[in-house]
């Protein structure tokens, strides 16, 4: 069975180090001292490696079960469920009037990503739970709020999303469900959804759907979408669960990954909902929790990374196979572990320069939406909706390329099921796909975020990169290894971001066929400024003698890997971009 | 003529409910990450992080239960140095309800017999406040290994001391009474005894619980109650410390290797005195000296 290790010591620094929080000047951040963070994320690692990690495998093969309308988990789901609500993770970052435990986002991000590589199926109960909640929190009545946000906060109650229909997936403006007024001010909403993850199980008492559906006199498309709540059970005005709505999963999913997760079609046959937010304003409504949402599953992609490539690991440790080109280095066994062969420490300083690249991305993004909520920083709030379909994007692709590349380590045994590493892959898989597929993430990069604004949002992130080029410039090793490679990548972005800004109008089938390129230069360029400041942080702790200087020189050693051997990707990127969709729209559809 | 102002009148504070318990904790290396000097063969105490000693672990994690089970509160109590406060503040997010750290430089390098006397102090303290009804501590520390402290607070404060417990089976409040099970050489006791009394907990009786966010949370934002030697209630200071410890170090030395090995020999049989009269058998057969020996002692 594969293991899972929290890694602490490298959150820490992040947190420490790097953030540095303790002096970021973010209400609530002030309390978050390195000994209470390492207390709870080795508190978190506990939960994570005793009772979700050893649920994985088993809950993968065993899947959920529909039985008479009931979904079954897999078996020990139920118990580790209580285990989470009784330890409190579940309510780690929500609004302690309810409730929750008030911690920062940020905290919630970075235990989160604890849970989710122990067991991402399992995490998505209560992760979909927190977006509901979100959207609850942010629009919903004082009534709504009391009646629903306790339980949720608590898990007694779990929520869902439903957008997906047949025939509506990134197009959401071809919705059909309906939802038709009462006049006791509810609607009865009547249509089918599909894929809604967590839709029907066994772990909770009531249910929480949150639905689209268009009400009479909205206008055509997304224009004509609202948000409500749809309970599985009706609630009494007591707070206890009347009687069942008219709500139900008329079939699960057998999918590729993310087996303990219940994917269903559910039903609404005139199933009694309440308006969430305003009248027609369902997307805005939807859209208030995007970044927050997206930036989860941007997580999920590095998180299953992180603990593939744990595995690939050990197991380059452990593998005898071949001798190291220089001369054994095991003399006394049969041949030497796969670690020393060149190409499998090539892979390996892949996947652990992505992961640890990737994990500071999502702190630093985390920290902006903590900056936005907590401090009403609009400059944070702007900046963090631009990197949003890059946390998304870059996150989950590259994600699902370091599980593969994990697996590879594994060579045949990667392949077999019992070990777990394909696991790892089709879990990853479905990251890329939810929540707004990656073509469409670039798609609003590149159609709706760069121009936002006038262009300010992205105006302020290349400030941020030249102003931190010219910070650290004196230090020469720096300049050579981090600095130089940041700038050319960030000059390779903008280029890039001028050809969008100028095709837009004129050339919009040759911006759009470079859309994905972009996303992609952006992340690396994103990863490049993350390993810039993490040499730094590790560089500045080495000389002020705080610190592991083993762990900080391996910090420095994989950044300089990034830079050197990634980085330069956005060359590639832009030379597609400037190449133009000549070659992508030329054939006719028969073509193909 | 004046009312009476009933108001003013302090309200009766309800009588506590439930267990005082307090279980003594001690701060020590990680003796997982303590490495030995190549050169000096000393230890390096430096820069290795500190825990709370594992034996105590299993004490808090009784005294935890047994305040779920029956209500009232837990406080950690540990001497040490200022940075012991960590170690406590751990202990809270574990669980535990208060936290007292007795911290002197009086008490520098106190031997197990002024330890016990300063932790004591302490305790008669803490009971002025609410009279205690078990005290916990662990079975032994990792770093002085002497397993006398325990003892050494139950002996002091006249308590009833239950050393070795594997089980609490029973506890009776209204009656002030408990039923441990205690292990012994070859066997396992049970022992009744009243409260209040002194528990030292066995290792691997049951496993400490993962801290609750809540807990965290509180152990984060509580206050640790910090006494110095008179704070806790030491009358005399020349019982403390240093001064106060008649333990000396002479040597601290690796023991060399003895030069002959110990054998492993095996014999068979089918009932207990079968196999005790082939063993003598064997050992006479090896060495007959010992026969002569044995038997003229035997007469
Ligand atoms: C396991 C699983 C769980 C899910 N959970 C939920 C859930 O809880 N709630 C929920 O509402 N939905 C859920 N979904 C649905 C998911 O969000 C959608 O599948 C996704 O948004 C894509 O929609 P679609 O499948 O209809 O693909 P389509 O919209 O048909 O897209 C197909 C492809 O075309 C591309 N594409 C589409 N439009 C454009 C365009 N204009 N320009 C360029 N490219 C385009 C897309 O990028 C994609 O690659 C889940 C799906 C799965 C598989
Ligand atoms: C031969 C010898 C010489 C020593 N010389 C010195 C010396 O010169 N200088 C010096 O500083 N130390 C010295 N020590 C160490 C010191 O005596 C002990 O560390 C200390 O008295 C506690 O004893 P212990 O660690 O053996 O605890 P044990 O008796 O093994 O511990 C039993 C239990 O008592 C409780 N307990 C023990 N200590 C504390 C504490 N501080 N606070 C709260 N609860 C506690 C815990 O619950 C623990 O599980 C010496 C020890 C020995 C054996």
């Amino acid at each position: 069975m594969p293991a899972y290790t929290a890694p602490i010591r490298d959150m820490q620094f992040l947190l420490h180090e790097v953030l540095n929080i303790a002096t970021a000047g973010v209400p609530g951040y002030d309390e978050l001292e390195p000994d209470f963070t390492g207390a709870v994320l080795e508190a978190a690692g506990k939960v994570a490696s005793e009772v979700l990690a050893p649920l994985n495998r088993s809950g993968d093969a065993e899947g959920c079960r529909l039985e008479n309308g009931i979904v079954r988990t897999p078996k020990g789901f139920k118990a580790a469920f209580a285990a989470m609500k009784e330890g409190g993770w579940t309510a780690l970052d929500s609004d302690p009037e309810f409730g929750g435990q008030g911690m920062p986002y940020l905290m919630g991000t970075a235990v989160g990503e604890i849970f989710v590589s122990a067991n991402m199926a399992f995490n998505m109960y209560q992760g979909l739970t927190h977006g509901a909640v979100s959207a609850i929190e942010a629009h919903g009545s004082p009534e709504q709020k009391a009646t629903y946000l306790p339980p949720m906060i608590a898990c007694d109650w779990t929520g869902t999303m439903n957008l997906t229909e047949p025939h509506c997936g990134t197009d959401l403006g071809l919705m059909r469900t309906r939802a038709e007024p009462q006049p006791d001010g509810s609607y009865r909403i009547t249509g089918e959804k599909i894929f809604i993850s967590a839709g029907e199980h066994d772990l909770a008492e009531n249910i929480i759907h949150l639905v689209l559906a268009k009400a009479p006199g909205g206008g055509e498309g997304t224009r004509g979408v609202s948000l409500f709540i749809v309970p599985k059970f009706l609630v009494n005005p007591d707070g206890s669960l009347g009687p069942r709505n008219a709500v139900s999963a008329g079939k699960i999913e057998h999918k590729m990954g993310i087996h303990g997760n219940a994917t269903c079609v559910m039903n609404y046959d005139g199933a009694t909902g309440y308006l969430l937010g305003d009248l027609h304003k369902g997307m805005r409504a939807m859209f208030t929790m995007m970044n927050e949402a997206r930036l989860g599953v941007g997580l999920q992609g590095y998180a299953v990374a992180e603990a593939a490539y744990q595995n690939a690991v050990i197991y380059a440790k452990d593998r005898l196979q071949g001798r190291a080109v220089t001369g054994a280095a095991n003399p006394t066994g049969p041949a030497d572990p796969l670690i020393v062969h060149p190409d499998i420490r090539r892979t390996l300083m892949d996947q652990k320069s992505f992961v640890e690249g990737a994990r500071a991305f999502t702190f630093w993004g985390a920290s902006l939406i903590d900056r936005s909520r907590r401090q009403g920083d609009a400059g944070a709030e702007a900046l963090i909706s631009l990197l949003t379909p890059v946390l998304k994007g870059f996150l989950t692709d590259k994600g699902f390329e370091t599980a593969v590349s994990a697996q590879q380590v594994w060579g045949g045994h990667g392949y077999i099921e019992d070990n777990g590493m394909a696991q790892f892959v089709r879990d990853a898989r479905i990251a890329m796909i939810y929540e707004g597929a990656n073509g469409v993430q670039a798609l609003d990069l590149v159609g709706r975020k760069l121009a936002a604004d006038g262009g300010k949002p992205v105006m302020a992130f290349f400030d941020l990169v030249k102003s931190f080029v010219k910070e650290h410039e004196a230090d020469a090793g720096l300049k050579a290894e981090f600095l130089g490679p940041l700038k050319a990548a960030s000059k390779d972005l903008q280029a890039a971001a001028m050809i969008f800004l100028e095709k837009a109008a004129t050339d919009p089938n040759g911006a759009l066929s470079g859309a994905s390129d972009f996303l992609h230069m952006f992340g690396h360029t994103c990863l490049g400024l993350m390993w810039a400041q993490m040499a730094v942080a590790a560089q500045t702790a080495l000389t002020e003698g705080r610190g592991d200087p083993a762990f900080l020189n391996a910090k420095i050693v994989t950044g300089r890997h990034y830079m050197a051997r990634h980085l330069p990707a956005t060359a590639l990127h832009l030379a597609r971009i400037q190449a133009g969709g000549d070659t992508v729209m030329a054939l006719a559809p028969e073509a193909f | 003529m004046d009312e009476p102002i009933i108001e003013a009148l302090e309200p009766p504070k309800p009588a506590p409910t439930g267990l005082n318990i307090v279980v003594c904790i001690k701060q020590v290396p990680d003796s997982a990450q303590i490495r030995v000097h190549p050169v000096t063969n000393t230890i390096m105490r430096q820069g290795v992080p500190t825990i709370i000693n594992p034996y105590d672990l299993f004490a808090l994690e009784e005294a935890l239960r047994l305040r779920d089970e029956y209500g009232g509160q837990v406080t950690v109590l540990s001497m040490g140095p200022p940075m012991a406060e960590d170690a406590l503040r751990r202990a809270l997010g574990l669980g535990a309800d208060k936290a007292v750290l007795i911290t002197d430089r009086r008490f520098a390098g106190s031997d197990t017999l002024a330890t016990s006397f300063a932790l004591t102090a302490a305790l008669t303290t803490l009971a002025e406040e609410r009279p205690i009804d078990i005290v916990f501590t662990g079975k032994q520390t990792i770093d002085g290994d002497t397993a006398q402290v325990g003892p050494g607070i139950a002996r002091r404060m006249g308590l009833n001391q239950l050393t070795y417990v594997s089980a609490i089976d029973s506890l009776d409040l209204a009656a002030q009474g408990i039923v441990v099970r205690r292990r012994s050489e070859g066997g396992v006791q049970v022992l009744r005894s009243k409260l209040p009394c002194l528990i030292t907990m066995l290792e691997d009786t049951n496993t400490i619980r993962r801290g609750t966010v809540q807990d965290l949370l509180r152990a984060a934002r509580a206050d640790v109650t910090v006494w110095s030697a008179e704070q806790a209630g030491v009358e005399d200071p020349m019982k403390c410390g240093l001064r106060g410890s008649p333990t000396v170090v002479k040597r601290v030395f690796a023991p060399s290797p003895r030069a002959e090995k110990a054998e492993m020999v095996t014999v068979e049989g089918k009932t207990p005195a079968q196999i005790g009269d082939a063993l003598i058998d064997l050992l006479f057969a090896r060495d007959p000296k010992l026969e002569a020996v044995v038997t003229a002692a035997a007469r």
